[in-house]
């Protein structure tokens, strides 16, 4: 049983590879949007509206949080894709 | 003791451990125990160069004016980090397989390796940073400042902000030239800065970390507190300004790829392209660290400190004011760390750019007898190099004294990074798009570079200083749209990201519609193929043919270059691959490429592309060259089939004539041995014809004696007569002079005549089918019944069959009509067909036929005069010949009736 899967195993794993690689260059787009989402709070230049005043305190949480985010998940996929390029390429 | 006393001992004490540090991984690095020089702990922390003083001292005063603005100068790059797969791996393999310099030298040398674009980018790098500089020896001062104003008495103590300035740019200059010139090192890698700024790095985050915990958990209560006190601070509210927040992130993202200071530390001084991956979240994690106080300090400034104090020096003031002088201290440490980290870092990569790319080329040119004669290249590079640093930092200070110092620093970083993010456009269209060229790229950065200056650096002098208020106010010649900071009609746009948009937008476009518009040479377009398709191939661009170059010229000019040690062992390395003693290598092209490369990283490409150059000489192959020459290697091929294609013809017309000559040959001996033969013929006639005549002139015989003798020599001259005839006739036919007597005739009659004619007795059997024969033809029938008597009479002659039998066949084909001659006998050997119709042939001496040879000559003649032809059949039971002739001859061949 074991035997036979052998071959799918590892195209899994070089599928797993490229998506690896997808979420990589996804990562600092979706960064970006996270990080530019605070622009949209209460309004689009909320003139005069008192209903769109953005507090530096709930910013500070907010932008700290996509912060440590984007650290974790980068960490997670450097741990994978340092595989994948030593597996790809031996430098020099 | 004074705090300003202490701080300068301890200042000083700093300075020295940082000598000490830079000494001892030198030496390491040296005797090669890399270890821990090589982490990518170490790769992480010199990064954080990012973080000048403008970050330690400036960020809490941009968070204390502006609230939460300052954090774009970070998230930028954390989102260049963090997605480091799209353009870091791509600069860092680049920068490693080509032996890039600097980040002048990238651009220079993905376009061709032009100087061009070299200086262009050196003098825009130049410009962009002298600024920076200038706000490094500026925060230092001011720091030093805060300290001296709690101090009196000592006159020493009281310092001139304008002397710190000097000694601290000369303190830096030392150090930079010390460390960071110490050897033209192939892989242009400072260990011992590297590790001094590491070391930094770790100084400025514990002293930025430690006051702000000292704010968090001394001042204020802990984290709630300091959320409380957000809420209560003059910056609670959050006055994001959106234009400004997007720009700001995009703005820092692109500084942190296209400061000359951060290419250096990220690209050039990168020794293992694995650091990256661990640097994409620890430096993103650094830079959190870094920022995370920053806010709480500024709050808590705010707050203690008394209104119009610079908030620009929380990091010092606060600590003071709560008379811990100890922290201060620490706190001065950090923010020092952070200029002189950074003021060494952009003094090296600005003055290798500068050497490499404005002094070097300069100096090839003046030393008109190259590399290899003058002097001591080495030493030309090095002192280029200790003379850039000097005069780069001179240039920082001027710039220091001339503003005055007094704007808020963080403007003068802004404006900046503004400068350098004209290199963008051409860097990113460099790795990416192979379509940019040289052209492009330099009429793009130069557009932007105008755009930066007009709307941006030089409105920062304020008015009246290089540009007049009348400008600034109203534009360009009084043109309003030509407004610096309203261009085009845009008004009421934040004058930097107006200055940023112009620029950017405008430098792309120019750089598209230019290198859209223009050709590339084919050596930029070469390194384009090597720069975008970094990852598909080993690099291998252009390159030399050995042969002209002797390696003893080059190792002369490597020695001056890498040092002559290193040298050798290169030379030394490559002799010994190419399985040779000693230190002269064969100047294999490789060994040339690879020359070039560690010159390159030496020297930057163009130069070392042409200090080989000057060697090699005329055996440097250029591009071109190599295109010429392929395509004189198309045209050869070209000629060379052409030449096959004729010798193949050749070869056929040899095949052809060598079929003719042995034909010919043939002949020539059919027609001697016919000579023979006919002269025989002649002359046995002849011979009987005199001998006989003679005894008839003698006489004395009797009458029937007489007459018999006289009928021999009648019927001897009747048959020189007749072979006379035939000759005269042969020629007359083959000249086509032969007149034709058309009428209309049955075939059956001329075979019947034929056949009467041909003097048959019972000795040929002839078999016929005369229905077959009613055939009405127009022909000459008097020749063509010559033919068919001569295959009847031949029939007779030659068939040895027991009981000799002729067939004759007719068959109809509509227009043309088929007779066929079959007798039983032996047939015609098939290697005597070719040659029964020629003249003068005859199978064998049969001396019985009585003729010459001439028969089946005169029958083919006769054939084609008729419009038909005679054939052998071959494979019959016997000799057989198919005579074909047309119903009318005159629709065969035009014969002119007679």
């Amino acid at each position: 049983m074991n035997e036979r899967r052998a071959p799918l195993f590892l195209e899994r794993e070089s599928y797993r590879q490229r998506r690896t690689i997808d979420a990589a260059r996804l990562l600092p787009l979706l960064g970006f949007l996270a990080l530019c989402l605070p622009v949209l709070w209460g309004g689009v230049a909320g003139e005069g509206t008192d209903a769109g005043v953005r507090m530096t305190s709930v910013g500070v949480i907010y932008l700290f949080g996509v912060w440590i985010f984007l650290i974790g998940a980068a960490l997670v996929l450097a741990r994978r894709l340092r595989l994948i390029d030593s597996d790809q390429d031996t430098p020099d | 003791m004074q705090p300003f006393n202490i701080l300068i001992i301890v200042c000083l004490a700093y300075v020295v451990a940082l000598f000490l540090i830079a000494f001892v991984a030198d030496r390491r690095a040296e005797r090669g125990q890399f270890g821990w020089l090589r982490s990518p702990l170490v790769y992480t922390l010199s990064l954080s160069i990012y973080c000048t003083a403008w970050t330690f001292y400036g960020a809490v005063g941009y968070a204390a004016r502006s609230g939460l603005e300052f954090l774009t100068i970070y998230l930028g790059p954390t989102l260049v980090m963090v997605g480091w797969w799209w353009i870091l791996r791509k600069l860092v393999r680049i920068g490693r397989s080509q032996r890039i310099t600097s980040i002048a030298d990238l651009i220079s040398s993905r376009y061709g390796k032009s100087n061009l674009l070299g200086v262009i980018v050196t003098m825009m790098a130049v410009i962009g940073t002298t600024p920076y500089i200038a706000l490094q020896l500026q925060s230092v001062t001011l720091s030093f400042a805060v300290f001296a104003q709690g101090t009196s008495g000592a006159d020493w103590g009281r310092p001139d902000l304008n002397a710190t300035a000097l000694w601290v740019a000369a303190g830096l200059a030392l150090f930079t030239v010390l460390f960071g010139t110490r050897n033209l090192d192939a892989n242009e890698r400072h260990y011992g800065v590297v590790t001094a700024i590491a070391a930094e790095a770790v100084m400025k985050l514990f002293a930025l970390i430690a006051v702000g915990v000292f704010v968090v958990w001394g001042v204020a209560d802990g984290a709630g507190d300091i959320l409380a006190r957000i809420e209560a601070s003059p910056i609670a509210e959050w006055d994001m300004k959106p234009g400004r927040w997007v720009s700001l992130t995009f703005l820092s993202a692109v500084a942190f790829l296209t400061l000359p200071r951060m290419f250096q530390v990220m690209v050039v001084e990168n020794v293992d392209e694995r650091h990256l991956a661990t640097a994409s979240w620890a430096f993103p994690l650094y830079l959190f660290l870094m920022s995370l106080f920053v806010v709480p300090i500024a709050v808590v400034g705010l707050d203690l400190l008394p209104a119009g104090s610079n908030p620009d020096l929380f990091v010092l003031t606060v600590p003071l004011s709560q008379g811990r002088d100890g922290l201060a201290i620490l706190s001065f440490l950090g923010g020092f760390s952070s200029a002189t980290s950074m003021v060494i870092i952009a003094a090296i990569a600005l003055s290798t750019m500068v050497s490499n790319h404005i002094v070097m080329p300069i100096w090839l040119s003046v030393a008109q007898q190259g590399a290899t004669v003058s002097g001591d290249v080495r030493q030309v590079v090095l002192t280029a190099r200790r003379v850039s640093i000097g005069m780069i930092l001179a240039l920082g200070y001027a710039y220091f004294r001339v503003s005055g110092g007094g704007t808020a620093l963080a403007a003068i970083g802004l404006i900046s990074f503004v400068g350098v993010a004209q290199f963008l456009p051409a860097l990113l269209g460099g790795i990416f798009w192979r379509g940019a060229t040289r052209i492009g790229a330099a009429a793009g950065l130069l557009t932007g570079f105008a755009l930066w200056a007009y709307t941006l650096f030089l409105p920062s002098f304020g008015s009246s200083f290089i540009l007049p208020a009348s400008v600034l106010a109203e534009g360009l010649f009084g043109v309003g749209w030509l407004r610096p900071q309203g261009l085009f009609g845009v008004s009421g746009m934040d004058p930097l990201v107006h200055a940023l948009f112009w620029s950017l937008v405008l430098n792309t476009i120019v750089f598209c519609l230019v290198s859209l518009a223009s050709f590339p040479s084919p050596q930029e377009r070469l390194q384009g193929a090597q720069f975008v398709n970094v990852f598909d191939h080993n690099p291998n661009s252009q390159g030399w043919f050995s042969g002209a170059a002797e390696a003893e010229d080059l190792l002369v000019m490597a020695q001056r270059i890498l040092g002559p040690k290193q040298a050798q062992g290169l030379f030394a390395q490559a002799a010994e691959r190419q399985g040779k003693a000693g230190y002269l290598p064969d100047t294999s092209p490789e060994f040339l490429q690879q020359l070039e490369r560690e010159l390159a990283g030496s020297v930057g490409a163009a130069t070392g592309h042409a200090m080989i150059g000057q060697i090699v000489g005329g055996a440097s192959v250029s591009v071109d060259d190599l295109m010429a020459v392929a395509d004189e290697t198309a045209q050869m091929m070209e000629y060379s089939s052409q030449l096959e294609a004729k010798s193949t013809e050749l070869g056929r017309t040899a095949r052809q004539l060598r079929d003719v000559n042995e034909k010919l040959t043939d002949l020539s001996v059919q027609k001697d041995a016919f000579l023979s033969q006919i002269s025989h013929e002649l002359r046995t006639p002849m011979t009987s014809i005199r001998a006989f005549s003679e005894i008839l002139r003698d006489g004395g015989m009797k009458r029937d004696e007489r007459e018999k003798y006289a009928t021999i020599i009648h019927d001897e001259t009747l048959r020189l007569t007749r072979l006379l005839d035939n000759l005269l006739d042969l020629s007359v036919l083959e000249n086509g002079q032969v007149e034709l007597d058309l009428q209309s005739v049955e075939l059956f009659d001329v075979i019947e005549r034929s056949v009467m004619r041909a003097g048959i007795d019972d000795a040929l059997y002839i078999r016929r089918d005369p229905m077959r024969e009613k055939q009405v033809l127009f022909t000459d029938p008097d020749r063509l019944s010559q033919v068919f008597i001569n295959l009847i009479a031949n029939a007779r002659k030659y068939c040895a069959a027991h009981a000799p039998e002729l067939r004759i066949e007719v068959r109809d084909h509509g227009r043309s009509v088929e007779v066929d001659f079959i007798d039983n006998g032996a047939g015609i050997p098939t290697k005597s067909q070719a040659v029964i119709f020629e003249k003068f042939s005859r199978l064998g001496d049969h001396r019985a036929a009585g003729g010459a040879g001439l028969g089946l000559a005169i029958s083919r003649e006769i054939m084609n005069n008729l419009g038909g032809s005679i054939t052998y059949l071959p494979g019959q039971s016997g000799a057989a010949f198919r005579i074909s002739l047309p119903i009318d001859v005159t629709e065969a061949v035009g014969v002119n009736q007679s």
